[in-house]
């Protein structure tokens, strides 16, 4: 962890002084006074300088993104880069890249362990939690695509039929996309069932 | 693959320099242990093993290319 002592007449002067030493603003720095100082009689006699220790908190994206970049480098994965988008407290880091299909793996599964691994990381030197995305060649749009697609088709042939039609097990925010897909549909509703991570939709003709 | 295990596991704990990894190895595979500080091993499975299930769906995927299948587990410790 990077941190200044510095020594000023007062305790703002030690401050700013180390601010600028770090070249950082204040929200950045925990600061720790280790001594007040004394003005002293007449400003000569008992004078006693203030001292001040400012130590850099650990930036919590800056500290995700390094850890991103180091797994993906360790997994052999090399010429891949990483993109980032910040929207108020969440963000999205856009993995672009040779062989990214092994980060991205069966249904996405590599690239959500990576979202949440990279997640933790993130809020442990957060004070307000920030959400992470990790998404590599905008496989998260496509998939969101699919599964809309999908959720159509399974409609039509729930209304078609007359039956339910059960999906394989998918992740919580996969599910979410279905069902808001067919939220707005009068002629089947969806609902899901089992434990995660086993968790499936139905979907099925509404009764009328 | 040891190196990516320590990569990922030091992140997350608070007793980094408590992480160690072994390696053993038979025909078919090669086990890694990893073994931590006492009040980090909660950190490191997770709530309903979720960290470590996402620990060894990424090494996995980094070990996909070698012929072994490879094991990760942790370590208890007293």
């Amino acid at each position: 962890m990077k941190e200044v002592t510095v020594t000023a007449a007062t305790v703002d002067e030690a401050v700013q002084s180390a601010l600028q030493q770090l070249g950082v603003s204040k929200n950045r720095v925990e600061i720790v006074v280790l001594d007040e100082g004394k003005k002293g009689l007449f400003g000569i006699f008992g004078h006693k300088p203030a001292v001040v220790k400012a130590i850099l908190k650990k930036d919590p994206i800056e500290e995700a993104e390094l850890f991103l970049k180091e797994v993906i480098q360790q997994m052999g994965v090399n010429a891949a880069t990483i993109e980032k988008q910040q929207h108020g407290k969440q963000v999205t880091f856009m993995i672009t890249g040779e062989q990214v299909g092994l980060l991205i793996g069966k249904h996405g599964q590599t690239l959500s362990s990576l979202q949440l691994l990279t997640q933790l990381v993130a809020n442990r030197y957060a004070e307000e939690y920030v959400s992470i995305v990790v998404d590599a060649e905008n496989y998260r749009e496509r998939r969101e695509k699919t599964l809309i697609q999908l959720a159509q088709k399974l409609a039509e042939k729930a209304v078609k039929t007359g039956k339910e039609v059960k999906l394989e097990p998918l992740p919580a925010h996969e599910r979410k996309i279905i069902h808001s897909a067919l939220a707005n549909h009068k002629k089947v509703v969806t609902y899901s069932v089992g434990v995660e991570p086993h968790r499936y939709i139905v979907v099925s003709p509404s009764a009328q | 693959m040891k190196q990516l295990i320590e990569t990922i596991v030091q992140a997350l704990v608070d007793h980094p320099e408590e992480v160690s990894v072994t390696n053993s190895e038979d025909e078919q595979s090669i086990t890694y242990e990893l073994s931590v500080h006492k009040e980090d091993i909660g950190k490191v499975i997770g709530k309903q093993g979720r960290t470590i299930h996402a620990i060894r769906t990424v090494v996995y995927a980094a070990a996909a290319k070698q012929p072994k299948r490879v094991i990760v587990r942790v370590k208890e410790k007293g």
